[in-house]
Parts: C-alpha cells; structure tokens; sequence
C-alpha cells in the first residue's frame, strides 16, 4: 500500500517470533492509530519502524528516505532513522533530570545550544521550573511530558507513541489528550499512535489500522472502521457483539436498502451490492443501533426493523443496564446498554417481551 | 602481624578485580540482553565455582597449568616461569573462581534495566559506548560495586585453591589465608588471632561501605513511579 504522497508507508511480512502482515502508511500531519488487543503485534510493528526490531522482510520509507529494505539489504539503526519515540512507560532516564532527559537526545546539535533546545521544549510541555527534577519525582503525567519533549525536541521524522496513556489517571489523560491534540496541530510530521483504546482512537487518531495477530485488518477514518468493519473479526475489535446470520433477500437501490432474512424476521440493512440475492450473509448492529420505547407512550420511531425481542437477562450497571434479549428464530443473542430509568419504565425482566427497533442505517452486512 | 601476606593478599585482590571486572562488564551485560543457543549452559559453567569445592578447581587448574601440561609448557617458553607457585598463577587461578561473584551481580544489575530505557537511548541517538557509559553502567553501578567487592573480599579469604595452586612461599604466594593456617600450624595462636581478627575487620569495614554505597546509588538512581 505504497500511497503516493504518503510521508510514510510501510510492509512488513514475518513468520517468527510473533507473525506480521502489515502495511500502513501515514502522512505529514496525520495520527495514526493502531488499534488492536494484547498480543495483536502493535507494538513490534512500533519498534519495527523505530529500528528496534529487524522484521524477516518488508520495506519501510520515511520522508523519502529508505530505513528498511530487506531485498536490497538496507537496515538503518534506531540511531540512524531519526525517529522520536515515546515508550509505553516513557523510557525516561531515571538518573538524569528532566532537563538532561531532553538534553540526552540532542546530541546531534552543537553542544552550545543544547540547554536552550531543551529548556525551550519543557516549557512547550509546560514542565517550567520542573527542569532539574528526577523521574522518580515526576508525577506520570509529567513523566510523559518529558518523554514528550525528549521525542520532539530531536526534530524527527516521525514520532511514534506507544500506548502513552496507559500509565497516568483518567483526569491526567483528558488533559494530556488535548494537549497531544493542540501539538499535533503544529506538528507536520507522521505520528503513529499505538493504543488498545477506541475512544482515545476516536479521539485523537485522523485515521485508524486495525491490527489482529499481526495482521492488518482495516485502515480507514475512526467513525468509518467503527461504523463499517470489513470482517467479523474486525467488527469484534472494535467492540461489536450483535453479529447474526442471515440471508440477502433483495435490494432496494431507490431507499438505498438491502433486505436480509433474519430468522423469523424479514430487516433492512445498508444497501451492499456486492452481494446478490440468495447470499449467505453474517450482518451486525452496534448497540446504540438498537432502540426500545415503551409502546403505552406511543412513542415508538416510526421505521422498518420493528421487532418482538425476549429479554434474556438485566444486568444493572451503575445508572445503565445491560439487556440481553432473542430476535425472533434467531439464537445469537442481542446485546444493549439502555438507561436503568427505561428498563424500569418497560418492566423489563427474564422472559419479557418488548418492542425493539433496529436502526437500518446502522446495519452492516459483512462476509460469512 | 605478618604485613607481607597481608599486603600480598592486597596486591592479589587488585589485580584480580582489575582483570576481571572488564571482562565481567561485557559478559555480564551479554548475557543479560542476549538470547542465543547454549546460554543456560554457558551460565551454568560461569557459576560451577560457586558450588566446586575450591580444591577440585585447584587440582584442576594444577593439572592445566602444571609444567606436565601443554599450557604450563607454553607460558614457560612465554614468560620464562611456570604459573604454578608464582603471583601469576594464584592470579589466574583468583580470576577463574571470582568469575560467578564478579559476573552474576553485573548481569543482574544490566537485566534491572528496563528495556525501554534502552529503547529511548538508541531512538534519542546515543550509540553503543555513549549508552554503556552515560545510560547503562550509572544505572547497573550498584551491582558492579557488589561485583568489585565480593570479587575482592572473596580473593582475600581464598584459601583452598591458592594452597594447591600457589603452596605458601612467602612473599610469593602466601597470602593472609594461607599464613593464618601456617600460624596455627605452628600453635602461634596469638599471630593466628591478629591477623584474623584484622581480616574480619576488613571484611565487615569493606562489605558495610558496598552495602552503604549501593543503597545510596539505589536510592538516587530509582526507578520512576507510574
């Protein structure tokens, strides 16, 4: 996937130790994030582009400049690729100040106008009069700033962050997200954000990779990949439950609509012509794609996709409630988070019946 | 008081921690950041004079070093003297079972060092030998202490290898140990008592300051908290 343009790009293929399949690219003021679970390979793939790991074949260009190249034996080391990167826990010099953290990376430039580039940089993450403070008397947000600082303030060509949020609080991490956001801004060059969280991807990332056993699923914009996974397995990273079988029944280009067989159920989903009627189909709906109102109030949406559901099970959680309920003559089970107030409002309980609409537009038809 | 194999046992302690702490760096760190076939075995010899009997090491390095050996015969034509009761040999010989006390503390030290420190030096730029020195040795320097100290202290109470592969000439291979046995020997328990009391001392006064040192270095260097 060499995109012309692209201020990045990368492929990589290797068995062993952990298999890859990848290609991703990412241009000049872009984030990148690469999602995907614990041992799905994102952060060899970060340490493959930071020259930390040397993959058994593929390619990876930056700026222009080839730093891998396995056909034409090219291997530039980490020290060589220009590269800032923050490590999950920082990786920060645990015997050095802050300002000689920032300091240790600049040895590039003349020995005189070292102090001033790191002072510059600290106070860009505001860290002033935090300058001569050790790690270990840092707090984690401070500690990522510093990480920060030191990645950026060599100039690289590309900055790669790795799961840098994972260490510090919730309040610290929405604070350090809008910073990330207001550098970015600033920064023209490629940032390839490694994370397991979605919301942080939606938050932060311009565009997302989806990444499972080494693979690269799906790269696309955030709200896309979220709302039209490609596979199963890609609907399932990103936190899809309702999957179900069904059959392609017809489409309708004029409503934009393509009719599946769903059990008992004849549903509208997003029209997808790329399968032909008589297709065996697997479809999915996110949960918010799922809405229930008490017919007493008459307020039911009016729409297609009005079905009978049997609640299975109620699992309060906090102000919300986890429904598990049965579409009719289907056995995968359907799962939403709808407001405490409202299940008690419908009575829900095991074995209970209510009226359930599934928003056509959020339904997706992906391959069997 | 016998001062010359006190001053003897000095002089071989130096020299081995002089020869061996070198050696012991690179290996040590190898070892802590290498994965390759055969290390678990190579561990286990660097540790096996930590479980010999020191006169089984000493038998041994007799044989190797003896003027019946190939080595023996070579060093001879070499240096014009045999290993075996000179300095020299008792050098070699205090090398070969301080290897696990100098080399064990080292890998240790080099393993606590958290990958990703590594990982940011090599992408901030820093190179081999700057990363050894301004990253990595201020960062692993309490286990070299420990390694120097335990190398030194155990040099000066060897006592079973530097008999069979030094004897006890004095001024040539007699060290403390070894005259404290030789006092007793000779029923001079008054001698015997002086130097030994003078050699704990020594010990308990070389092992406190490693012990201070390394919590004052621990405490400085310590790792950040997440």
């Amino acid at each position: 996937m060499n995109c012309p343009g692209s201020d990045f790009t990368l492929t990589i293929r290797q068995a062993a130790p952990i298999p890859l399949d990848a290609e991703i690219s990412c241009s000049g003021g872009e984030l990148l994030a690469l999602v995907g679970p614990s041992g799905s390979g994102k952060s060899t793939l970060l340490r493959a582009v930071a020259g930390l790991h040397r993959p058994a074949e593929g390619r990876i260009v930056c700026g222009g400049n080839c730093w891998f190249d396995r056909a034409k034996g090219i291997c530039l080391s980490p020290q060589q690729r220009h590269v800032g990167f923050v490590p999950q826990h920082y990786g920060l010099f645990p015997h050095m100040t802050a300002l000689h953290n920032v300091m240790a990376g600049l040895s590039h430039l003349p020995s005189h106008g070292r102090e001033q580039r790191a002072r510059n940089w600290l106070t860009k993450v505001h860290l002033t009069g935090l300058e001569q403070r050790r790690p270990a008397e840092l707090s984690g947000g401070q500690q990522q700033r510093v990480a920060l600082a030191r990645a950026l303030s060599r100039e690289p060509a590309i900055l790669l962050l790795d799961e840098p949020f994972s260490a510090v609080d919730r309040a610290t991490r929405e604070t350090l997200y809008l910073e990330l956001a207001e550098l970015k801004q600033e920064l023209a060059l490629p940032i390839i954000m490694v994370t397991h969280d979605l919301n942080e991807a939606l938050l932060l990332a311009d565009r997302m990779t989806l990444l499972s056993r080494g693979r690269t699923l799906q790269t696309g914009p955030p709200q896309q990949v979220l709302a039209r996974p490609v596979s199963e397995t890609a609907a399932r990273l990103v936190g899809v439950r309702n999957l179900f079988d069904g059959v392609v029944l017809r489409h309708d280009p004029a409503a934009g609509l393509t009719w599946l067989k769903a059990g008992d159920s004849e549903i509208a989903a997003n029209m997808d012509e790329a399968w032909p009627p008589g297709s065996q189909v697997r479809w999915m709906v996110p949960g918010n794609g799922v809405r229930l109102r008490s017919l007493a109030r008459g307020d039911l949406p009016v729409g297609v996709n009005r079905l009978r559901i049997e609640v299975r099970s109620v699992l309060p959680l906090g102000e919300d409630c986890r429904i598990t309920a049965q579409l009719p003559g289907v056995d995968e089970p359907l799962h939403m988070q709808i407001p405490l107030r409202l299940a008690q409002e419908l009575s829900l309980k095991p074995g209970s019946y209510t009226d359930a609409i599934l928003r056509d537009r959020q339904l997706h038809i992906l391959p069997p | 008081m016998d001062w010359q194999a006190l001053l003897l046992s000095l002089k071989l302690g130096v020299t081995t921690v002089l020869l061996l702490l070198p050696v012991a760096l690179f290996v040590g760190r190898a070892l802590a950041y290498r994965h390759f076939r055969g290390k678990s075995l190579l561990e286990a010899l660097l540790a096996v004079p930590l479980v010999l009997p020191p006169t089984v090491i000493g038998y041994y390095l007799l044989v190797c070093l003896g003027a019946q050996s190939w080595i023996g015969q070579w060093v001879e034509r070499l240096v014009g003297h045999q290993l075996v009761f000179h300095f020299s040999g008792l050098v070699v010989a205090s090398i070969v079972v301080n290897i696990p006390f100098a080399v064990q503390p080292i890998q240790r030290a080099f393993e606590g060092i958290p990958h990703e420190v590594r990982d940011a030096a090599a992408c901030c730029g820093i190179g081999y030998w700057r990363s050894l020195l301004t990253v990595e040795l201020p960062l692993a320097w309490p286990g070299v202490l420990t390694a120097l100290i335990l190398s030194f202290a155990h040099t000066l109470g060897e006592f079973g290898v530097v008999l069979m592969v030094g004897g006890s000439i004095p001024g040539e291979t007699q060290t403390v140990a070894i005259a404290i046995y030789d006092k007793v020997q000779s029923f001079d328990y008054g001698a015997a008592g002086k130097m030994s009391l003078s050699l704990l001392l020594f010990s308990v006064a070389v092992l406190g300051l490693a012990n201070g040192l390394g919590r004052r270095f621990g405490r400085r260097h310590e790792l950040p908290r997440l």
